[in-house]
This record gives C-alpha cells, sequence and structure tokens, in this order.
C-alpha cells in the first residue's frame, strides 16, 4: 500500500522587518524621583548609568496596553491588514500572570485573530529571540506575517530600595512586522545561553517563597552588575562579531548598531570593543527610556529611524543579551 | 614572562589612567581602589578585563570583589602569573 505524500509548507525564501512601531511608558521619571531610597543622587545615577530620565507607566496602564499600541502602528505602518498576521509572539518578563499569554490578548486586541499567539521567557534577548523564530516561521511558511513585541513594565518588578538595578529600569514595548521580501533582510541569528550564570541576574526570590511568606516582599528583580558588565560587553562582542561573520558584512557596511539598553557604560565599552565606526549611528534610547528589557532594541530603532529617516533601507546589527544568560544577535535592513 | 612586583604596579598604574584619568603616579600601595581613588564597580572591571590580558592572567568575577586595594591587585596578579 502506498501511502500519499505529505504537503509540507514552503514560504519566502527571504524576509525582512516591514515596519516597526513603540509606545512609551506616559511617565517621565527623573533621577531625583529615585535616588532617595537608594541614598543616592542624579550625579551617582548618570555617572554609572547614562540615564537621565527613564518612562513608566501609570498604574492603569499595562504592558499589555503598550504592547497593544505599539503593534498597531507597526501594522499599520507595514500597510498589511491584522487578518493577515499569522502569529503573535511577544517578548516579555513582566506579564501580570503566568497564564495565559500576553501574546493571546493582544492578538485578539490588536484583531489579528485568529492568528498563533505565544510569550518567550528570553528576558532582554527575548525580542532578538522572537525575530529569529518570526524569520523562521515566515521562510517555512508556517505565516505569511509575524508580529514581534518587546513589552515591559518592569516597574511593576523593580523595587525602589534596591541599588543593583532597579534605578536602571523603564516601561514600555516596541514592535515590529516581519514578512516576505525579495532579497535578504535578516541574516542568521547567532544565539545561545551560559545557564552557569543562571543566579547572576533575575528575581530576588521564587514566587513560591512569596507565597509561604506573605508578610515578605514580593520577587522583584536584581543582579550582580560587575558579571553582568563583563559578559555583556566582552563576551557579546564576540557573538555580534560572529553576526557580522556570518552575514558576511563588516561594521564599516553598518548603518547603525542597536544594542539592548542595558546600561550607557555597557553600550559605549561595547562599540569600543567591537571598534564600530564613527560613521555608524549607535542608538543611545536609554538616556531617556531607561532599561525596558525585552522592548529597549525595537524602541531603540523606532528613535534611530525617527531621528535618522536616511538610515532606512540600511543594515543594522541587534543583539539581546540577558537573564539566563541569553542571547541573540542578527544583521537586518532597517524598515 | 613572569612580571616583578614593580612592574605589575605600574603597568596596572597605566590601566587605571587609561580608564579613569586617575594620575599614575596616585596609584599606589596602601590606596584603596573605591575609597581613595574614586573608582567605581564598572571602571574596576573594565581594568581587570585589561590587566588579564597585559598580565596574562585569569582574575575570576568572584574575585574581583576581594580586590579592594591597590596591593590586593598587584598581590593576586604576581600570584596568579605563577
Amino acid at each position: 500500500m502506498t501511502q500519499p505524500a505529505l504537503r509540507q509548507s514552503v514560504g519566502s525564501p527571504f524576509t525582512r522587518i516591514l515596519a516597526v512601531g513603540a509606545a512609551r511608558g506616559d511617565l517621565v521619571v527623573t533621577n531625583d524621583d529615585i535616588a532617595g531610597p537608594i541614598d543616592s543622587s542624579d550625579e551617582w545615577i548618570r555617572q554609572r548609568t547614562g540615564v537621565i530620565t527613564r518612562t513608566r507607566a501609570s498604574q492603569t496602564l499595562s504592558a499589555a496596553d503598550l504592547a497593544t499600541a505599539a503593534a498597531t502602528e507597526a501594522i499599520t505602518k507595514a500597510g498589511i491588514s491584522p487578518s493577515e498576521v499569522g502569529a503573535v509572539i511577544i517578548a516579555t518578563i513582566s506579564n501580570t500572570v503566568q497564564t495565559p499569554s500576553m501574546a493571546a490578548l493582544v492578538a485578539d486586541r490588536i484583531g489579528a485573530t485568529p492568528a498563533a499567539a505565544y510569550d518567550i521567557s528570553a528576558a532582554c534577548a527575548g525580542f532578538c529571540y522572537g525575530i529569529a523564530q518570526a524569520d523562521a516561521l515566515v521562510r517555512s511558511g508556517a505565516a505569511r506575517y509575524v508580529v514581534v513585541v518587546g513589552a515591559e513594565k518592569l516597574s511593576d518588578i523593580a523595587k525602589p530600595t534596591d541599588r543593583t538595578i532597579s534605578f536602571l529600569l523603564g516601561d514600555g514595548a516596541g514592535a515590529v512586522v516581519i514578512g516576505p521580501a525579495d532579497e535578504p533582510g535578516i541574516s542568521s541569528t547567532v544565539w545561545g545561553s551560559d545557564g552557569g550564570k543562571w543566579d547572576s541576574v533575575g528575581m530576588d526570590r521564587p514566587l513560591r517563597e512569596a507565597f509561604d511568606d506573605p508578610e515578605g516582599e514580593y520577587p522583584t528583580l536584581r543582579q550582580d552588575g560587575q558579571t553582568v558588565f563583563r559578559w555583556a560587553v566582552w563576551e557579546m562582542a564576540k557573538v555580534a562579531q560572529q553576526a557580522l561573520d556570518d552575514a558576511g558584512i563588516t561594521s564599516s557596511d553598518l548603518a547603525a548598531f542597536i544594542p539592548h539598553q542595558a546600561n550607557m557604560r555597557i553600550i559605549n565599552e561595547f562599540a569600543k570593543q567591537l571598534a564600530v565606526p564613527e560613521s555608524v549611528v549607535i542608538a543611545r534610547d536609554i538616556e531617556t527610556t531607561g532599561n525596558t528589557s525585552a522592548a529597549s532594541v525595537p524602541l531603540a530603532m523606532h528613535r534611530v529611524l525617527e531621528e535618522h529617516p536616511e538610515l532606512s533601507g540600511g543594515y543594522a546589527l541587534i543583539i539581546g543579551f540577558g537573564a539566563g544568560l541569553v542571547y541573540a544577535a542578527q544583521i537586518v535592513r532597517l524598515p | 614572562m613572569a612580571h616583578s612586583k614593580d612592574e605589575v604596579l605600574a603597568g596596572l598604574a597605566a590601566l587605571v589612567n587609561d580608564e579613569t584619568g586617575v594620575p599614575v603616579e596616585n596609584v599606589v600601595f596602601g590606596k584603596s581602589f573605591a575609597d581613595d581613588l574614586d573608582i567605581d564597580s564598572i571602571s574596576m572591571m573594565t581594568i581587570v578585563v585589561n590587566a588579564e590580558e597585559e598580565f596574562g592572567v585569569k582574575i575570576p568575577d568572584d574575585k574581583v570583589s576581594e580586590l579592594v586595594t591597590v596591593d590586593d591587585a598587584v598581590d593576586y596578579i604576581v600570584s596568579a602569573q605563577s
């Protein structure tokens, strides 16, 4: 007996980012606003982080609200109908519930039903993990268009008295639409993990402990700054170089360098180690947005294109890295 | 080739100067990186990574916090060479 052959999907040979959208928190929080509980100052925070202000969201504004706004802008700019979206992927560490996903809610809100929808837990690398997945989905034919969102309300999981990371954090969402292209627009992804540094950045206690200790504090973010700094600069510079090599280009071919907006000191040292030429625009959105984890790369990309619209069509090196530890980097053609 | 204590001090002082602008003559035994030289944790890590390359040694993350004074760093690098 002969079996009929299965049909397998075949997608577009090439993909690209069609459009980017952004939504930042509605509140501008200065260093003076947060310096008191950490016995610090505007000067101390600026010198160590480069952050002057960070955007945070009001109590009534959720990460899903920000994601909805960013995704709507990206879909509108892409010139597609929400009904053409085959998958919605949201990278986040600040969903308000462990299940269901933020993506299912946002897919419904933006009219992308019945698109596949799921969240990614890859912290500050989450958006670039999402780009890798969206690229694969479109090239395999599993979806024609994919919305990838990085969405965070980190102020929900920041402790005002924490001196390791909380003063860096902001709220926002950035979104892109990935779709078919006539020429290569997303390079192969260089990604990976280093679970040996699992506890160098993340939540300060498990949820279970908080359940068992109702008088205690809710879990919040913390980090070992020195360990993360060394890894984020010197290890990630190798990953970024590998992404350039795999794409078959050099840093002088770049229009922009858009790393995760972790800390201005990391961005500056990273650019130095990578020997990014002066002609390349380096995203420094952290100065007024803060570190928004999974949202930081698309937010920074959005700002780069607002401030330098002439870079549209040029190559950008994007790289996310964070809790896990996990990382992912690609070269993309800017929308 | 192993560096002498004085050579390590001179090399370390140059690295500190490169990263922070602190004059090399201020980087001497008895000084604390944080309290006397006003070097923050991020600059300290940059100096450590550059010192690893300069002197061909490994300084693990968990050792960095123990390098409080110039003496601590020089002694660690000298012993790590051997």
